[in-house]
């Protein structure tokens, strides 16, 4: 490498062996680690000679299903990357007291909680929930794709490369060190002059675009595609929730987009936005980026409760109780959402006037909320409940959620607010909603929906094992930082002075473990089940005794989900069907139109990722040459006019027979 | 293949039944909206060129006033909003958004107004925020 | 869709009822997905509105809008994005007479008026730095560089659609997806149209009045 002249700094930017962090042994290893893996992953699939189909079957695939299953994957490979950060800080916090250090130095310590916080909400519950909205939504309404089948490909790759650019971080250059919104001065230049930040904004610039699609597409999917005679107060609850739901997504991403955007030019060209002189004002950035923020909360907890609404009316064979409020409750949420963003900044001073609209404005959100915990309620109340794990898991969460939703609104008034922001106590407010409902939820819908994704059932003993590792792991690591709030300890600091409240994180650290003892038994769960498929396996495409549409198809659905377009006459659809003796036709099957598989939207992406990465580092020649790139293989991919084909007939007959055969081997 | 394109033409024929509700402008509704637009972009920059009005306020209360009815003259004669178009939604979404740009406009100038008094007392003259 | 109502008295259904025989064509997304897009936009578009709101009279010793802004170019260039706006009409006109030529006539002329919008913006913010009032000099003119600048940056894109669809229709013609491609572009172009009105009326007109 020679440094001396323009061109290698035109093409390297700052980047150099410097950046790779030989000097940090945890690193070094996890990197050792992650080349062996890969390479045994590599050699498994060449030796299989798995790439063909890898390419054709997933990568190239523009399946809702298959890429529901991708998203799914994605999250749970970051979810534990972000626990693992998770594990570290307690650890550290555990051990760091007094004269002890403990094992992260503070710079590695910052990365750690900023990397656990942004992988948490962007790249693990984001991907889950966009992956069963996914799956599930198309599903749900009878539809045999999404409206825009290419375009979700396309934001599948998006939000994997966003994913991709924050694991290289751990390995080329380093991570942001300023929390999960990188609020400035603290993220501009002065302060973050390192490569950092930048990570931090352009894998959320570029995972943004793939969120905001996806939004787009399964909005105009639920508005266009559904079955005939599912009119809107007909669609299941999770739709309604999935509609919502991308309908924040919409309105909020763009807010995202342009406060990162804005903060990307004060570091890359001097701008003054929130500098702290001539005129630019940090306050602004906050300000701004929580009118997404606060949309966010409810952008990830609206379909979880989606999806406890289907998993109660199941579980307790009953009607979900009062439908009608329950998408009012959701639409009021929706809207309700972007008033009480300043509820996240009340001490930074806007005064009692601001501060009280926004107070009451955060209390009147919880209403909807509870209005929908007591249609659970009144739905289980003389409900035949079978307390299967997504049933569990259900439960599980109404407990924990509530505790959780009541600390919120002690948190709600300013007056409280001020002894609070800050503290732990918000940390274990935020983990109590986020982890009892969105991370409950995520485990509620994997045990409810995974028979119906892969044809056989998960593991109930090992589930169970899972489910009160978690429960009582989260308590036992949240319950700590609730009392260590109240003293007023802070949070992000990875060191204390204080010896008495060692005791505390010393709990909380069990409770880590705990917890990561329910994330072994989930995946054994899986592995076990995978091993007894035969045993557990569903032929019937309805194990639960669902009510909605998509237990009316195959486990799993064939390529183009449903035969022929069902048609709805009630709510719950498939439970009005099996009501009604209905019985599936076995002739008469036509050709079936659907769109083609294409690679175009994973390689736009990987441009994208390279355009990414080369920014961060300041590659000024490979940020021009991917950019044309980027927008050559846009017009080219416009040229494209042949995108769909149709499954003939006899292979509709085909697939069809075999499900006739398996139905009648059942029973 | 050559099969195959004439299913699918056929095909998007039908589509092409269904884009029929897209609703689309005549002549007359394109110089209507022109010789609106025109006439409304005139008397704001009428306004503040000739300097017709010396109060301020008032001036940019009109200028606002002007611009949404110009923004209104776009949507229905170039854009073709009407309650019919996309079954509603589309007016629907044009609603909810329009909503949203005047809670984040104005709740963040609101916010940022007493953010900036009370916490960064600076001799910009924050009585004139735009 | 007959068989939806076919509930017999009883109310009890036939398995007939349930599903359709015939393949379901559900409607066309794309235009309501490209106006969901746009909405987007006009969020986008929105914090950067905020973000003048807020700072848009924060000159930081530096110039103000009204010793900057030459209403005179403004207009000028409203009136190139104005017409713009009416030659893309006739364009939609051309294409639902189904006259190819006459459409790319009207596709041409506006491309001509979006770039020559382009030079005049240009043209100003080139001036403007020169003049030392370019984006690092306060927040005042970052947020004002950076509103006109990301609805100029949105004019080249759509500017560069249009050139790409011209090529399209001239090598498939008139077909459905060429068709509902112009809707969309139609939607875009006069979107754009639409924030210009909030930039001269809000950044312009009203920042000269200090």
């Amino acid at each position: 490498m020679s440094e001396h002249f323009d061109l290698s700094k035109m093409i390297f930017g700052r980047l150099s062996w410097e950046a790779i962090p030989y000097h940090e042994p945890i690193l070094i290893f996890t990197f050792i680690g992650v080349i062996l893996g890969g390479i045994v992953v590599v050699g498994a699939l060449s030796y299989f000679k798995l790439w063909g189909p890898l390419w054709r079957n997933w990568i190239t695939s523009i399946d809702h299903k298959k890429i529901g299953i991708m998203y799914m994957i994605l999250g749970l490979v970051m979810f534990v990357r972000g626990f693992a950060d998770a594990l570290m800080m307690r650890g550290q916090q555990a051990l760091s007291f007094g004269d002890n250090m403990g094992y992260l130095p503070p710079h590695h310590y910052d990365q750690v909680f900023t990397a656990h916080g942004v992988i948490m909400i962007f790249f693990f519950a984001m991907p889950i929930v966009t992956g069963l909205m996914n799956y599930i939504v198309p599903l749900q309404i009878g539809a045999r794709d999404v409206s825009f089948p290419f375009l979700n490909n396309f934001s599948f790759w998006m939000t994997a490369s966003g994913a991709a650019l924050v694991m290289v971080s751990l390995f080329v250059g380093e991570f942001a060190k300023t929390g999960w919104l990188a609020y400035p001065p603290l993220s501009g230049i002065m302060q973050s002059p390192d490569v950092g930040v930048d990570y931090y904004i352009w894998a959320l610039q570029i995972a943004g675009v793939g969120t905001l699609l996806s939004g787009v597409n399964l909005i105009v999917t639920i508005i266009k595609m559904r079955a005939p005679g599912m009119t809107m107060m007909k669609m299941p609850v999770f739709t309604w929730t999935a509609l919502c739901t991308n309908i924040l997504i919409v309105a909020a991403f763009p807010i995202l987009t342009a406060v990162l955007a804005m903060l990307s030019c004060d570091r890359y060209l001097d701008t003054n936005f929130f500098t702290s002189d001539l005129g630019g004002s940090a306050m602004l950035y906050v300000n701004l980026i929580w009118i997404w923020g606060h949309p966010e909360v409810y952008i990830l907890v609206l379909p979880v409760f989606g999806i406890f609404s289907e998993v109660v009316a199941t579980f307790c064979k009953k009607r979900l109780f009062g439908y009608t409020s329950m998408v009012y409750a959701t639409v009021v949420i929706t809207i309700l959402s972007y008033i009480v963003w300043l509820h996240h900044f009340f001490t930074m001073g806007a005064g009692a006037s601001v501060n009280s609209f926004f107070g009451i404005s955060t209390m009147i959100i919880s209403i909807p909320t509870g209005a929908k915990l007591f249609n659970w309620l009144f739905t289980m109340y003389h409900g035949r409940i079978r307390f299967e794990l997504p049933m569990v898991w259900t439960v599980g969460f109404m407990v924990t959620f509530v505790i959780g939703g009541m600390t919120g609104v002690m948190l709600a008034v300013p007056a409280a607010d001020f002894v609070l922001h800050n503290s732990l106590f918000l940390i274990a407010h935020f983990h109590n909603v986020i982890i009892g409902g969105v991370v409950f939820g995520a485990f509620a819908a994997i045990n409810y929906w995974f028979p119906k994704a892969f044809g056989f059932k998960l593991d109930y003993k090992w589930g169970l094992a899972s489910f009160w590792f978690w429960f009582v792991g989260f308590w036992v690591a949240f319950t700590p930082l609730y009392v260590l709030g109240f003293m007023g300890v802070t949070r992000r600091m990875s060191h204390f002075d204080d010896p008495s409240l060692q005791i505390w994180f010393q709990i909380a650290a069990v409770g880590g473990l705990l917890v990561a003892l329910g994330i072994a038994c989930f995946f054994i769960q899986i592995g076990v089940s995978f091993m007894n498929r035969k045993k557990l396996a569903d032929v019937t495409g309805d194990p639960w005794d669902g009510r909605t549409l998509e237990w009316s198809t195959s486990s799993p659905p064939p390529d183009y989900n449903f035969a022929f377009t069902p048609v709805v006459h009630e709510q719950d659809a498939w439970f009005d069907m099996k009501k009604n003796g209905f019985k599936r036709p076995t002739e008469g099957f036509i050709a079936i139109h659907m769109p083609k598989n294409t690679g175009a939207g994973f390689i736009l992406a990987m441009i994208s990722a390279a355009i990414g990465f080369a920014l961060i580092w300041h590659m000024w020649l490979p940020v021009i040459v991917c950019f044309a790139a980027l927008i050559a293989a846009v017009i080219i991919h416009t040229f494209n006019y042949n995108r769909d084909y149709h499954i003939p007939a006899d292979e509709v007959v085909a697939v069809e027979n075999e499900r006739t055969r398996l139905l009648s081997s059942h029973v | 293949m050559s099969n195959h394109n004439h299913d699918a033409h056929a095909h998007h024929g039908d589509h092409d039944h269904h884009e029929d509700d897209t609703p689309h402008g005549s002549l007359y509704d394109y110089v209507v909206g022109f010789v609106l637009s025109v006439i409304l972009t005139a008397i704001p920059f009428w306004l503040v060129m000739g300097k017709v009005i010396d109060d301020k306020t008032v001036l940019s209360l009109i200028l606002l006033g002007i611009g949404a009815v110009q923004i209104v003259v776009h949507m229905v004669y170039f854009l073709h909003m009407s309650p019919k178009s996309q079954g509603g939604w589309n007016l629907m979404a044009l609603i909810f958004t329009l909503v949203l740009v005047v809670i984040t406009m104005a709740g963040s100038m609101w916010v940022m107004y007493h953010l900036h008094s009370n916490m960064m007392p600076m001799p910009v003259n924050m009585n004139s925020m735009p | 869709m007959s068989n939806t109502h076919t509930a017999t008295a009883a109310g009890i259904r036939t398995s007939e009822s349930y599903y359709l025989k015939e393949e379901h064509h559900p409607e066309n997304g794309t235009m309501l997905g490209f106006w969901m897009y746009l909405m987007s936009d006009c969020l986008l578009f929105a914090m950067l509105f905020a973000a003048y709101g807020v700072l848009g009279r924060h000159y930081a010793a530096g110039p103000s809008g009204a010793d900057l802004f030459d209403l005179k170019l403004v207009a000028v260039n409203t009136a190139f994005l104005l017409l713009s706006s009416i030659t893309y009409g006739f364009a939609m006109l051309a294409m639902h007479s189904k006259r190819l030529g006459k459409t790319l006539f009207w596709l041409g002329i506006t491309g001509i008026f979006g770039l020559a919008f382009l030079s005049l913006e240009i043209y100003e913010f080139v001036h403007l730095i020169h003049e030392g009032a370019g984006p690092q000099r306060s927040a005042f003119l970052t947020s004002f560089f950076a509103l006109v600048g990301t609805h100029g940056l949105h004019v080249t894109f759509g500017t560069i659609w249009l050139v790409t669809l011209m090529f399209q229709l001239k090598k498939h013609g008139l077909v459905p997806e060429n068709k509902r491609r112009m809707n969309c572009l139609s939607l875009f172009w006069h979107f754009l149209d639409v924030v210009w009105i909030g930039v001269f009326t809000f950044v312009y007109l009203m920042g000269t009045l200090v």
